[in-house]
């Protein structure tokens, strides 16, 4: 790992080069976005959201509480009864379409401010998170006067209002993939942004509120894990869409049960990521070092179990180990920085926690040389190899920049590896063989599985787990059914 | 077993309809639901030779669950009677425990790759031969549904005639559901990307109560057509045609474990499915409204797929059935030279 240059001149070194950070201006209170407005908590109470990076307070934002989400929900649905939901396809496209190009036209600041409460690498939330949110408005604002055509009926109609609560590790493109196929499908939607991350989602409401969309149409409220319980739980929403934890996800699927609203579910995961003796090893480590630490490993379709195959295993090893030590860990808004920091303190513990029970397994515990920075939450790449598939370390989701490494000989044998987890959200190929490939995609139990390349998302591409990962699917025309009725 | 009756059965029973009835059932002298029931206790098993010495012994039958393509007793040794709508006991149906709930479901895991790996056509193929043998077994069908359920022997034809074309309808699924569920996604960077439906994998289906075998194959048909396997709890008040769709199913190319069929306590049977943890999803429709939620709950223990559809069976299903129990896969394909 590289660390800050000594000897300039001397080193071929980076300097220093951050994003500024003054086109973004961070109030020092935010309320929470009800009918058009931003207006204060019935509860008075509110929380800090810090910068990972430094732990430094951003800002104090709303707690809401059950007043706020009837009143929240209440509007959603004077919304969905009177105005939004009676809009014909082609305005509300129109309205999306406005949103998609407010994001574009502040990309930059969108982009800073998601590092700053983030913590991910600016040129992750620039290149990434910031342009696909964009995407997801543009894609699904067609959709809005063409339902008709996407094979749900001549008529399908939106379901009411969407309570939908979304983690911290993509904040603003899962505010997006919430709302855009919700709003193009003339839904109202009630969003609540995770609490550690909820600076982009009232961001965002501004961009709405400025897109001058009726009031209520989006509603957003921000606070802990509280809110997002009483946000599923309230009888006047109709839908739930959450993505977080699967644990989390269990407790939600079975509040809803029952209740005739529908859900969707994108939870946790533990990606196979499988490497063959064919193939193309430089492509094939850049593949895993984008599956398991882009965004930190805050990732749920992160290839967090690399599979190698036995007679290329040492091979490969050898170049992740000398690439990782090329990655920069540091400021999230330097330019060259690909590591940044732990979303939260709560998150470096859990990662902590697992690391320590794969060593106390007696996996083999490696890090490049890397110093981390003195405040912030911080942790190094790390990969275990020697990992045997009943350790915690190959069935937990970590959630954090830690591959574990397991081997095969067979593809048969790679496969039943690969599918032996709960969970079922994605999984990698790396191989030559074309018709290994296909064979390999149709036999993993996966809802996404990436092919010679990891980590891709488009907004018309669906997104969506098997099993403990998840049901309903998000983007494409299979995204549009999870807020349908067909 | 406390809960085991045996009311009077066999001649004492078919003394009640008070003539004889041996033989194929297909007595024409006698209407009503009594002559119905007497047909299918001679089909099932038959009446004594009430008649005289002459008349032959009809030969009744064991109705038995339908497990990993044998037909075991259940393994508690429990029984119950089926009866028509006026108490008469038609038949003893096994009363399936929680473990034969539980083999039923390694018997549906272990069939899985099999069915879900089998060609589309394959399986239409496969599908469209059961339905050619369920007309061939349409009047046994009728039978039972009249002594049962208590239906008019007009109302029981049609009703079996249309269960029959449903059947038709869901076998020739298998090859075009991909082709109005699957798509090629044309996204944002050189990279070939496909979305494909895939079987969610064991569905656990909790039948209607009625109409016997219509309301089955409503719910059955779609989850194996789109290549997952099902335990099937029977409707607890219908069992017969159930089990008569077993052996139909036992004597087509239906591979072994793709239909499991229990008889026996919809609410002994369901929380067991519901809570199964290498279940994928379950269908809830034939479960008692107050019994749903509960069930639904355990259901979030493993993240099922639940199902929950009042469909009015006798209008013609839409692909929904088949929709609720597939997996979108998407595959990304770099695009080089």
């Amino acid at each position: 790992m590289t660390s800050v240059s000594t000897k300039p001149g001397t080193d071929w070194e980076y300097a220093p080069a951050p994003e500024s950070r003054e086109i973004v201006t961070i109030q020092r209170e935010y309320n929470l976005f009800v009918d058009g407005e931003f207006v204060p908590p019935a509860t008075g109470e509110s929380f800090t959201t810090l910068n990972p990076a430094s732990e430094e307070p951003l800002a104090r934002v709303a707690q809401a509480g059950e007043a706020d989400i009837d009143r929240a929900v209440a509007a959603a649905r004077k919304a969905f009864e009177t105005s939004w939901g009676r809009l014909p396809g082609r305005e509300r496209a129109k309205y999306l379409y406005r949103i998609a190009r407010a994001i574009q036209e502040r990309a930059r600041e969108f982009a800073v401010l998601e590092s700053l409460d983030n913590g991910k690498p600016i040129k992750e939330s620039r290149d990434v998170d910031v342009p696909l949110a964009a995407a997801h408005f543009f894609y699904h604002a067609g959709w809005a006067d063409k339902l008709g055509y996407a094979g749900f009926g001549p008529d399908p109609r939106p379901l009411g209002v969407a309570g939908q609560v979304i983690p911290w590790n993509f904040p603003l493109l899962m505010a997006a993939w919430k709302l855009a196929p919700a709003l193009a499908t003339g839904n109202t939607c009630v969003l609540k942004p995770a609490e550690t991350t909820p600076l982009t989602a009232l961001l965002l409401a501004e961009v709405i509120a400025e897109a001058e969309l009726p009031p209520g149409t989006v509603n957003v409220i921000t606070g802990d894990g509280r809110t997002g319980a009483g946000l599923v739980a309230h009888p006047g929403v109709n839908k739930v869409a959450f993505t977080g934890s699967t644990e989390v996800g269990k407790q939600i699927q079975a509040t809803v049960a029952g209740t005739g609203k529908r859900l969707t579910l994108e939870l946790g995961g533990k990606a196979a990521n499988v490497v063959f003796d064919d193939a193309p090893i430089d492509q094939a480590v850049e593949g895993i070092v984008n599956g398991i630490f882009f965004n930190q490993g805050h990732v749920c379709c992160a290839g967090s179990r690399l599979l190698l195959q036995e007679s290329v295993a040492d091979a490969v090893l050898d170049r992740l180990k000398r690439r990782l030590a090329t990655l920069r860990l540091g400021d999230p808004l330097d330019k060259n920085t690909d590591i940044g920091a732990i979303n939260s303190r709560q998150q470096l513990d859990k990662i902590e926690g697992l690391v320590a029970a794969g060593e106390a397994e007696g996996a083999q515990r490696w890090s490049p040389p890397c110093r981390l920075p003195a405040k912030g939450y911080w942790f190094p790449p790390t990969v275990f190899s020697g990992v045997s598939q009943s350790h915690k370390i190959a069935r937990e989701e970590i959630f954090g920049p830690v591959l574990s490494v397991l081997t095969f000989r067979t593809p048969e044998e790679a496969v039943a590896k690969a599918n032996n987890t709960p969970y079922g959200l994605s999984a990698g190929i790396w191989t030559e063989k074309g018709s290994r490939i296909l064979w390999m995609a149709g036999k993993l139990r996966a809802g996404v599985v990436w092919a010679n390349t990891y980590n891709r998302f488009d907004p018309a591409s669906p997104f969506g787990g098997y099993q403990e990962s998840g049901f309903g699917r998000e983007g494409g025309r299979a995204g549009l059914a999870a807020y349908l009725n067909a | 077993m406390p809960d085991r009756k045996r009311p009077a059965v066999g001649p004492t029973a078919a003394g009640k309809t008070g003539k004889t009835t041996s033989g194929s059932g297909q007595t024409k002298t006698r209407g009503g639901r009594a002559a119905d029931r007497a047909a299918v206790r001679a089909d099932a098993g038959g009446d004594g030779p009430v008649g005289g010495a002459s008349a032959r012994v009809g030969v009744r039958k064991t109705y038995k669950l339908f497990i990993g393509g044998a037909f075991p007793r259940s393994e508690s040794g429990r029984s119950y009677p089926a009866a028509g709508p006026d108490g008469a006991v038609l038949a003893h149906v096994a009363m399936a425990s929680r473990k034969d709930a539980r083999d039923a479901v390694v018997a549906a895991r272990k069939a899985v790759a099999g069915w879900a790996g089998a060609t589309a056509y394959n399986r239409g193929q496969v599908l469209y031969r059961v339905a050619e043998l369920l007309q061939g077994r349409a009047a046994q069908f009728t039978e039972e549904s009249v002594a049962n359920e208590g239906v008019s022997r007009t109302e029981a034809e049609s009703a079996v005639a249309e269960a029959i074309d449903r059947w038709v309808w869901y076998a020739g699924w298998p090859d075009k559901v991909a082709q109005v569920t699957g798509s090629a996604n044309p996204v944002a960077g050189p990279y070939f990307n496909f979305s494909v439906p895939e079987p969610t994998g064991v569905v656990a289906v909790i039948a209607p109560a009625a109409p016997g075998l219509l309301g089955l194959v409503s719910v059955l048909a779609p989850v194996i057509a789109t290549g997952n396997t099902a335990v099937v709890v029977a409707s607890e008040s219908v069992p017969l045609p159930a089990v008569t769709l077993a052996e139909v199913l036992a004597t087509s190319d239906v591979p072994p474990g793709v239909v499991n069929i229990l008889t026996g306590r919809t609410a002994e049977l369901a929380p067991v499915l519901a809570a199964h943890m290498d279940v994928n999803a379950i269908d809830l429709t034939g479960a008692d409204v107050a019994d749903r939620t509960g069930l639904a709950r355990m259901a979030a223990g493993n993240v099922k797929r639940v199902l929950v559809s009042d469909d009015d069976w006798a209008a013609p299903p839409g692909p929904e059935r088949m929709l609720a129990f597939l997996e979108i896969k998407t595959v990304w394909h770099p695009i080089g030279i």
